[in-house]
C-alpha cells in the first residue's frame, strides 16, 4: 500500500465522493425526465416481486418436461442429460415403451432442485428435445429437502412462458410449503 | 514359421495364422466386425481391408494366412478410404438409434465410425424398416435394424452349441437374422450371443434398459456356478445407485482364458448372481433364542461361537465345510480344526438333483472349489457326521453355506440332526431353512464382495477380485474363521486374503510356490 493509501481518511472520501457523484447524476436525470426530457434516463429500483424485469428468451429458468401429441413425455430415457448432468441431479429410471420404435420411456424422471446449477447442459444434451428450461419460473423455494425435488408429472405438467417472458404455467407449489 | 511386417513392424507367427492375429501381435489393431477368433472366418463385413505389398487392391485380412516375407500396411489412404465406405454401406440401413439401444457405450459400430469412419452421410431414401424388439428365446431380444449381417451368432450356434436356431433370411437390404420356424434360441450357451454381436441387434433381456453401460466398472473374477471356474468380468454399477432398483451386481461377461473358457460362458453361470443384491442375504450377526431373533454385534457372535467350540470336547464338533468357499477359507477351516483338534469334518453333499453336464464348459459339479477343499484336507462322510448329530454325539454344529434340507439327504434325518446338536451356527451369504434352524448365524461376504481363489476341476488355481464392498456387515470366510481363531487363543491371523493363501501355500504341497502375483489373470495349476 502506498502512503496515501494508509492513511485510512483520504480513500474514504474518495469512496464517498464516487457514491455521492452517483447519486446526484441519478438525481439530475430523473429531475430532468420528470421537467420534461424524455432522454434523460437515472437508473430504476424495480419493485419485486410486484413488479419484475422482462426475462430474456435465453434465460434458463424451472426445467419441464416436453409431452408428444398425445400427452404421453417425449423423453425416451436414454440418460444423456442424467449422465452430462454436472450436479447429479437427474434421476431417471427406464420402462419398456409399448412401441418399439419408440422402445424406451422413463417410469421415473426426477429433479433434485436442490442439487440443480441450472447449467443447461441437459436441455444442450436431449437428443429428442424432451427437455427444455423455458417456463420462466424461478421461485420454486420449500421448506424441505424433498419438496426441491420435482418429478416427472410435475415437470410433464409445467407450460413454457407467454411471449414476455413470464410464466404461463401455474408455479407448483410443493405441498410442505406454507405461505 | 513364416515371417511377415506389418506396418514396418516384423512378426513371426505361427503357420495359419491370419492377418488380424498376426497384427495384434505387434499391436496394430485392424477393424473388423465379423471375424472373431473362437468362430471360423465369414469375410462378411469387409471391414478388415488392408494393404500387401505386390497385390493389386486391398484385401480382407482375416481370410488371408500370413506368408513368409508379406509386406502389409494397414493405415494407407487407399485403406482407409476403403474402410470409410464399408462404414457408410453398414450404417445405410442402421437406426442411428444409439440414445436408447443399450450396446451404445461398447458398440463396434460407434467405435469405428469415430476411429475411421466420421464421413459425410448421403443417404437420402427412408432407411428400410425391419423388426424391432423380437425376443428371440429367455435371454436374448433382437432388433433386426441394428445388425450388421456379420452372422457372428449364425456361426456361434452352429459351431459352438451346434444347435443352429438361427439363420439369414430374405434377400439385398431385406435380409434380416431370424430364428428357423417353430426354434427358440432357448440353448445352454445362448447368452453369448449377446457378446459377440458388435452392433446392438442382439441384446440381454436381463441388462434390458437396466444401466447405461458407461456406468459400469468391471473387476476380473471367477464363475462361482460350477467346478469349471470360467473367467468372468463382473460388471458394477457403483455410480447411479438409483438404476437396476439398486442392485449392484448389473452382468457378469465372460473374459478370455484359452486354458478353461476360451470366450464363453453359460447362461447358467452368467445369471447366477441375482443372490449378491438379494433380500435374503443376511446382513448383521444374529443370535436366535426360539423364535426371536436379535441382531448381535460380531465382537459378541465371535466370542460366543469360540466359548461354544470351547465347552466342546473336539469329539463333540462337528463342521458342514462348502466347496463354494475359497482356498482361503478352506485354509482358515482347517487351522481351526487342527488348532481345537477337530475331526468331524466334511464338504461334499449330494444335490436333491444332479447337476447337468455338457462336453463343453458345463460341470455336474455345481461348486467352484471341490478340487480345493479336497487338497486342503477337509474330505469327510457328512452322513456319518450327521448320523452322529442325531445320536446327539455332537455338540456345536457348523455349517458353511449349504441348506441342508435342500439336498439328496432326507429332510427327517437333516432336521433331527440339527435338533440333536445342542448349538448350530451357520454362516452364509443368504437366508435358507438351514440358517433359520440356527442358533448363531455369522452373515458371509458373496464372492463379488471379497478377494479369494478357486481350485477349478483340472487344478487350476484362478483368483477372484473384489468387486463391491460387502453388504452390511458381512465378512469374508477367512475374516470370520480368523476372529474366531484369535479368540480361541491362536497365533495372530493373517489380516488380507492374500497373506492367508500365502499360509496356504507354505503348508499344502499342492499350493506350494504359488502367490497371488504367479496366479495373475489366468491362474496356474496346482502341482499333483
Amino acid at each position: 500500500m502506498t502512503m496515501l493509501q494508509r492513511v485510512y481518511l483520504v480513500e474514504v472520501l474518495s469512496g464517498v465522493a464516487l457514491t455521492a457523484a452517483h447519486f446526484f447524476r441519478n438525481m439530475g436525470a430523473h429531475t430532468a425526465r420528470a421537467l420534461g426530457r424524455k432522454d434523460a434516463r437515472g437508473a430504476v429500483t424495480i419493485q419485486y416481486p410486484e413488479e419484475r424485469r422482462p426475462y430474456s428468451p435465453r434465460l434458463r429458468s424451472l426445467h419441464r418436461l416436453v409431452r408428444r401429441e398425445d400427452g404421453s413425455p417425449r423423453c425416451v430415457a436414454c440418460m444423456m442429460c442424467e449422465t452430462v448432468c454436472p450436479a447429479h441431479c437427474i434421476y431417471i429410471v427406464a420402462d419398456e415403451h409399448p412401441n418399439p420404435e419408440i422402445e424406451k420411456v422413463p417410469r421415473r424422471f426426477d429433479i433434485d432442485l436442490g442439487k440443480c446449477v441450472f447449467c443447461g447442459y441437459c436441455v444442450e444434451a436431449c437428443p429428442e428435445d424432451a427437455i427444455r428450461m423455458d417456463t420462466g419460473i424461478l421461485e420454486f423455494s420449500s421448506y424441505s429437502r424433498t419438496g426441491m425435488i420435482y418429478t416427472k408429472e410435475m415437470l410433464l405438467s409445467l407450460e413454457p412462458a407467454g411471449p414476455d417472458g413470464r410464466p404461463a404455467s401455474p408455479v407448483p407449489i410443493p405441498a410442505d410449503r406454507r405461505p | 514359421m513364416p515371417r511377415l511386417t506389418i506396418n514396418g513392424g516384423e512378426v513371426e507367427v505361427p503357420p495359419g495364422t491370419n492377418l488380424i492375429e498376426a497384427a495384434r501381435k505387434v499391436g496394430v489393431e485392424i477393424p473388423h466386425y465379423c471375424y472373431h477368433p473362437g468362430l471360423s472366418v465369414a469375410g462378411q463385413c469387409r471391414l478388415c481391408m488392408v494393404d500387401i505389398e505386390k497385390t493389386p487392391r486391398p484385401t480382407i485380412a482375416c481370410n488371408t494366412q500370413a506368408a513368409e516375407g508379406m509386406v502389409v500396411w494397414t493405415e494407407t489412404d487407399r485403406v482407409k478410404e476403403t474402410r470409410r465406405s464399408v462404414m457408410e454401406f453398414h450404417l445405410i440401413n442402421h437406426p442411428l438409434d444409439c440414445p436408447v439401444c443399450d450396446q451404445a457405450g461398447e458398440c463396434w459400430l460407434q467405435i469405428y465410425y469415430m476411429k475411421h469412419g466420421l464421413y459425410e452421410p448421403r443417404m437420402m431414401d427412408e432407411k428400410v424398416h425391419k423388426p424391432k424388439a423380437v425376443p428371440l428365446g429367455p435371454h436374448v431380444i433382437l432388433d433386426a435394424e441394428r445388425c450388421i449381417l456379420c452372422s457372428r451368432c449364425v456361426r456361434f450356434c452352429d459351431e459352438i452349441t451346434g444347435t443352429g436356431e438361427l439363420g439369414i433370411f430374405h434377400r439385398g437390404d431385406h435380409s434380416e437374422i431370424g430364428l428357423f420356424p417353430g426354434r427358440e434360441l432357448a440353448n445352454k450357451y445362448s447368452g453369448n450371443v449377446v457378446d459377440i454381436c458388435p452392433v446392438g441387434a442382439l441384446t440381454d433381456r436381463d441388462f434390458r434398459f437396466q444401466v447405461r453401460v458407461w456406468y459400469l466398472d468391471a473387476t476380473k473374477s471367477v464363475c462361482p456356478g460350477c467346478a469349471r471356474g470360467c473367467n468372468i468380468d463382473v460388471h458394477v454399477n457403483r455410480r447411479r445407485p438409483h438404476h437396476a432398483e439398486g442392485r449392484r451386481v448389473a452382468r457378469l461377461k465372460p473374459r478370455v482364458n484359452a486354458d478353461v473358457n476360451t470366450w464363453w460362458i453359460c447362461d447358467a453361470g452368467r445369471y447366477g448372481f441375482t443372490f449378491v443384491d438379494d433380500k435374503t442375504r443376511l446382513v448383521t450377526p444374529s443370535r436366535r433364542d426360539g423364535e426371536a431373533v436379535t441382531d448381535v454385534a460380531w465382537d459378541q457372535a465371535v466370542s460366543a461361537v469360540a466359548a461354544a467350540l470351547e465347552r466342546a470336547a473336539p469329539g463333540e464338533v462337528a463342521v458342514v465345510a462348502s466347496a463354494k468357499m475359497a482356498n482361503e477359507d478352506l485354509w482358515a477351516l482347517r487351522r481351526l480344526l487342527v488348532h481345537r483338534g477337530i475331526r468331524r469334518v466334511g464338504f461334499r453333499i449330494p444335490p436333491r438333483v444332479p447337476g447337468d453336464e455338457d462336453a463343453f464348459l458345463i460341470k455336474a459339479d455345481k461348486n467352484p472349489n471341490s478340487l480345493g477343499a479336497e487338497l486342503i484336507g477337509l474330505e469327510g462322510n457328512v452322513r456319518d457326521l450327521l448320523a452322529a448329530a442325531r445320536a446327539r454325539q455332537v455338540k456345536v454344529l457348523w455349517i458353511f453355506g449349504h441348506d441342508l434340507f435342500e439336498s439328496a439327504l432326507p429332510e427327517a434325518d437333516v432336521a433331527a440332526a440339527l435338533r440333536g446338536a445342542e448349538t448350530v451356527i451357520f454362516t452364509g451369504t443368504s437366508a435358507n431353512a438351514t440358517s433359520e434352524r440356527a442358533r448363531w448365524v455369522l452373515p458371509a461376504a458373496a464372492w463379488v464382495e471379497r478377494e479369494g481363489t478357486y481350485t477349478n476341476f483340472q487344478g487350476r488355481v484362478q483368483r477372484f477380485r473384489r468387486a463391491v464392498e460387502p453388504l452390511g456387515q458381512a465378512l469374508a470366510e477367512w475374516d470370520i474363521l480368523g476372529r474366531v481363531l484369535q479368540a480361541l487363543g491362536a497365533e495372530a491371523t493373517p489380516p488380507r486374503a492374500e497373506r492367508w493363501f500365502r499360509e496356504l501355500a507354505a503348508a499344502v504341497p499342492a499350493f506350494a510356490g504359488l502367490t497371488y502375483q504367479a496366479i495373475g489373470d489366468a491362474g496356474v495349476m496346482v502341482t499333483r
